[in-house]
């Protein structure tokens, strides 16, 4: 049963909750050609793929993987995404995940420790109040949705890059990866984590951020879809494998930058 | 060679035998297919990523949309792109370097847009000589080739818009560059019932866009 909701300029609570439902794995989501018939000419000319739905999954996956290459030489690590003014900030800022709100974990601060390991110097676990003292730096950008909608949110924590430089990360690495509270995990490329706006968020709106946000730690990239943004980060591991990710292994784009 | 020697050969009396001209030669076949191809699987895999945060009241039916969920849909939209932008680029290009766009869509005159469409609506418009365009099919086409750089640029606009911003803001911004998306298939979709409806009203055009003539 769905709960009352305060409205979010631009955004229909409804529709974000059945929107949560679109994002979740149909049954038979491997079959992506199954419902499709009625496209006839298609269906005419990719006659053997309609029979074997995974053929096409792999067809189109590696036209993805494809597409991560094209996407990694589009990045330009110089240019940063558009930054707007506190006025523009989406209020209230919405929920989003694989699960409800009030499945969201709930982490005690103070037994919270982000561990760090991998291709990195000093593996010395995190505590939040060592994490608060680091210099802070702020933005306020545009967070976009795989599926299309987009909000505008104000974020304050540690560059990543300099985090990634304290701990004595090893950045000839090519994956940073983040393993999360509720199961949740996600690989991005280095020449991504050192982009400047790439933060280890610890606030929203200038205020410890709240659970619904990703406390304690969030990673915020401006640059990627909205789920290659972890929340409630527990570790991160410097690597030169790709661990991949929740959704990304469920066949949404591994880059999926912006 | 005179003709008396050439008719002497049945090969050559073939040859000599009048034939229909061409009306679309080949290159502007392979890409009118191909296209359609492209253009149906962009629309098809583009109503279903509509689906997970529609602009309007409305949703597309599963049944009509392509890829079975939003991570199909996108795989397959963005596989597509590359059909549709390389297929449009040999199109756009030939076009232009054949002369063909100059000589069959333009110029496009006003008064003889209304005078083909009123005549058109009357049936009372000649399809006689399928090499030559009518007022109202010049405007169509250069309008769909039109909507087909605004569909690619807006499309553009939505999957970078921080490494292209400057193109998301001529398209007025990233929520509003999804409206001018959706219009610009919203105009392709109008231009393809009208196109598929008037090829059945005149079936050998589409004889002429398989054959040749």
């Amino acid at each position: 049963m769905a709960r009352p909701r305060k409205a979010v300029p631009g955004v229909d609570p409804n529709l974000l909750i059945r929107d949560a439902a679109n994002l979740l794995p149909a049954q038979s989501r491997r079959l992506f050609m199954r419902g499709i018939v009625s496209v006839g000419a298609l269906a005419a000319l990719t006659g053997c793929d309609i029979i074997d739905g995974d053929t096409s999954e792999k067809a189109l996956r590696v036209v993805s993987n494809f597409n991560d290459w094209v996407q990694a030489r589009l990045f330009n690590p110089h240019t940063l995404a558009p930054t707007y003014s506190e006025s523009d900030v989406t209020r209230p800022f919405p929920f989003n995940g694989f699960y409800s709100e009030d499945e969201a974990p709930v982490i005690d601060g103070d037994k919270y420790r982000l561990e760090v390991g991998g291709l990195i110097d000093n593996k010395k676990p995190w505590t939040l109040p060592d994490l608060y003292k680091l210099p802070e730096v702020s933005q306020i950008t545009r967070l976009v949705c795989v599926e299309g909608w987009s909000v505008i949110g104000s974020w304050q924590g540690v560059r990543l890059s300099d985090f990634l430089q304290i701990v004595g990360a090893d950045t000839r690495a090519k994956y940073v990866w983040f393993q999360c509270a509720e199961g949740y995990s996600n690989t991005i490329d280095m020449p991504t984590a050192l982009h400047p706006q790439t933060q280890l968020t610890l606030k929203f709106d200038h205020k410890v951020l709240p659970t619904i946000y990703g406390f304690p730690v969030r990673i915020r990239i401006p640059t990627k879809l909205g789920f290659k943004n972890p929340k409630y980060v527990t570790a991160m591991w410097v690597q030169n494998n790709d661990a991949g990710g929740y959704w990304e292994n469920q066949g949404y784009n591994w880059f999926s930058g912006l | 060679m005179t003709v008396e020697a050439a008719t002497d050969l049945p090969i050559a009396a073939a040859r000599a035998t009048p034939k229909a001209p061409i009306i679309h030669p080949a290159w502007v076949r392979v890409t009118h297919w191909i296209n359609a191809l492209a253009m149906l699987m962009m629309i098809g895999s583009g109503w279903q990523i509509y689906d997970a945060s529609p602009l309007f009241g409305f949703t597309f039916p599963m049944q009509i949309a392509l890829g079975n969920w939003l991570a199909g849909a996108l795989l397959w939209h963005f596989a597509a792109m590359w059909l549709l932008v390389i297929n449009g680029i040999i199109y756009i290009s030939l076009g232009i370097l054949t002369g063909r766009f100059r000589r069959k869509l333009f110029p496009i005159r006003p008064r003889e847009v209304v005078r083909d469409m009123v005549a058109a609506l009357g049936g009372k418009l000649s399809h006689d000589d399928l090499s030559v365009y009518n007022a109202v099919q010049k405007l169509l086409y250069a309008g769909v080739i039109l909507s087909g750089f605004v569909i690619v640029l807006s499309g553009l606009s939505i999957w970078k818009p921080v490494q292209f911003w400057w193109l998301t803001d001529f398209f007025g911004g990233y929520n509003t560059a999804r409206y001018v998306h959706f219009a610009a298939m919203t105009a392709i979709v109008t231009f393809l019932a009208v196109h598929v409806l008037l090829t059945l009203i005149v079936p050998k055009s589409l004889r002429a866009m398989i054959f040749g003539r």
